[in-house]
């Protein structure tokens, strides 16, 4: 076909995307690796969270993208024998630093569970808890900061006349929106959402991915899911991860209609394993 | 084709439709083939069978539809499978209106009454229809074999079929000019002649459409355009 001056490939310049221009890195990770006792875990990811971009991470089961999760607020460091090693840039902080005050890097990075975690109070003090071990403030206040959140949550309208209740009183999706309420309440700078919906009816999971796109305006944000239209519908980058490597890392609309690596298309398209 | 999917029931999808295509593309082709065969031996029977072939492709159209808008809802496709069954439902597109301009020239067979059949003009139509119909057959050739340097040739070999319409358009009008009674029959076959043209655009079209399925983008380059009928006058002498 030397002969066609047809331009083939991306010489035309890829199409010109909805994709949003870069944004500031909020999350830098620089040859991170991960371990579990001798399990290597992650190898050598490299990659970025854009302020105030949803970033997914999909891939298989153990793939981990749920570790690389949990790097993020340090949640390992609650279990022997799994270490960071590398470099995890928050702003200008080293999140992998020994010294670095746990509880105020998870007051800057929240995260949000597969299962919606309620603690046993009522809806009020589920967020006011929160924000009781970071700051001191007035009842009036409080009550502010409570509404705010519930509302951040998109739960506010369904909740306001029953503060008292319990937080197992709600429903799954409620309970899951409490979760994310409790999380915004400290003013995190980044959430971290891990399969936010795999427990949740379609109706609960639609108003959860509304909200994290409403949240983004706000908040840097990371979503692990397995539902591949989750995220083709909520993220504006995707990483693909595989056997602890990041495979591709790309916008969002560029993954799931025209990936670059062939194990990105099998694993997208149903092909794998 | 990539490898196989998990769920086996989608491949089986998928091919349904590559054969539903092939099979329009097939009737088309031969509705084609049998319009301009009516035409030049005035065949009003044949004629006729092309425009009833035509509610034949109209359903192959709607089958195609329906079964990949199914296939969208039922295993949301992405990347190249996704490209696959946008590329079925574009390809059924463009040759449902190949049909229609075929159906097209088989009604005007029955309205060409006049004994004027200059052999030099059908030559030309006979010319550009075999030129046409082999770009129909490789373009679907590669459609079926992603077959991405052939859909190419076909895309840059419309030019050819371009230039042989400008040169008939400005035949027919000197006949035109030399005896007003040929004008009935020339204005249907300038017809006929633009209705080819328009197949082999849009071979070029599908052409653009194995573009997309195997690269992932459109095509941003813009075709080379060889028909000039647009600008095609003749003078009358004194």
């Amino acid at each position: 076909m030397n002969n066609l001056s047809v331009s083939v490939g991306h010489s035309s310049g890829p199409v010109p995307s909805k994709a949003l221009p870069e944004a500031a890195p909020k999350v830098t990770a620089r040859g991170l690796n991960f371990y579990y006792g001798e399990h290597h875990a992650l190898k050598n990811i490299n990659l970025t969270l854009g302020t105030n971009r949803v970033t997914a991470f999909i891939g298989p089961s153990g793939c981990g993208k749920s570790t690389l999760l949990r790097i993020f607020n340090r949640m390992y460091d609650l279990y022997p024998g799994q270490r960071a090693e590398g470099q995890l840039m928050l702003d200008s902080t080293n999140i992998l630093d020994p010294r670095l005050d746990l509880n105020l890097l998870r007051a800057r990075v929240g995260m949000v569970f597969q299962k919606p975690t309620p603690f046993p109070m009522t809806i009020y003090e589920n967020i006011a808890f929160g924000i009781r071990l970071y700051e001191k403030i007035s009842k009036s206040e409080m009550d502010g900061r409570v509404e705010k959140a519930l509302r951040g949550g998109a739960l506010w309208n369904e909740v306001k006349d029953k503060l008292n209740a319990s937080g197992l009183s709600l429903s799954g999706g409620q309970q899951q929106r409490l979760c994310i309420a409790r999380t915004v309440a400290v003013r995190p700078e980044v959430i971290l959402f891990d399969e936010p919906c795999s427990a949740l009816d379609p109706i609960s999971t639609a108003k959860i991915e509304e909200l994290i796109q409403e949240l983004a305006e706000n908040y840097t944000i990371a979503i692990v899911t397995h539902n591949m239209q989750q995220a083709a519908r909520v993220s504006d980058k995707t990483a693909f991860m595989y056997l602890g490597e990041l495979i591709e890392f790309d916008d969002t609309d560029r993954i799931f209609t025209s990936p670059s690596d062939r194990r990105t298309q099998d694993y997208i398209t149903g092909r794998f394993g | 084709m990539a490898s196989e999917h998990t769920a086996k029931a989608f491949d089986s999808d998928l091919q349904e439709l590559t054969r539903l295509v092939a099979e329009m593309g097939g009737l088309a082709e031969r509705m084609i083939v049998d319009s301009i065969d009516a035409l030049i031996r005035r065949d009003i029977a044949l004629g006729q069978r092309v425009v009833a072939a035509d509610a034949e492709i109209d359903n192959l159209q709607r089958t195609i539809e329906e079964r990949a808008v199914l296939t969208i809802a039922r295993r949301q496709p992405m990347a190249i499978d996704l490209r696959e069954i946008v590329g079925a439902m574009r390809v059924a597109t463009d040759l449902e209106r190949m049909g229609d301009l075929a159906k097209n020239m088989g009604k005007r067979v029955s309205a060409l009454e006049s004994d004027f059949h200059p052999l030099k003009l059908i030559r030309g139509l006979e010319h550009m229809t075999d030129l046409v119909q082999s770009q129909v057959k490789s373009v679907l050739d590669a459609y079926a074999a992603h077959d991405l340097p052939s859909a190419m040739a076909v895309w840059k070999g419309d030019e050819e079929v371009d230039a042989i319409c400008t040169s008939l358009f400005r035949e027919l009008l000197t006949y035109m000019m030399e005896d007003p009674r040929n004008i009935s029959f020339c204005i249907h076959l300038m017809f006929c002649a633009k209705n080819i043209e328009r197949i082999g655009d849009h071979a070029t079209n599908i052409a653009e459409t194995v573009f997309y399925m195997i690269e992932g983008q459109p095509m941003m380059d813009k075709r080379p355009k060889g028909d000039m009928t647009t600008f095609a006058t003749t003078v009358p002498g004194n």
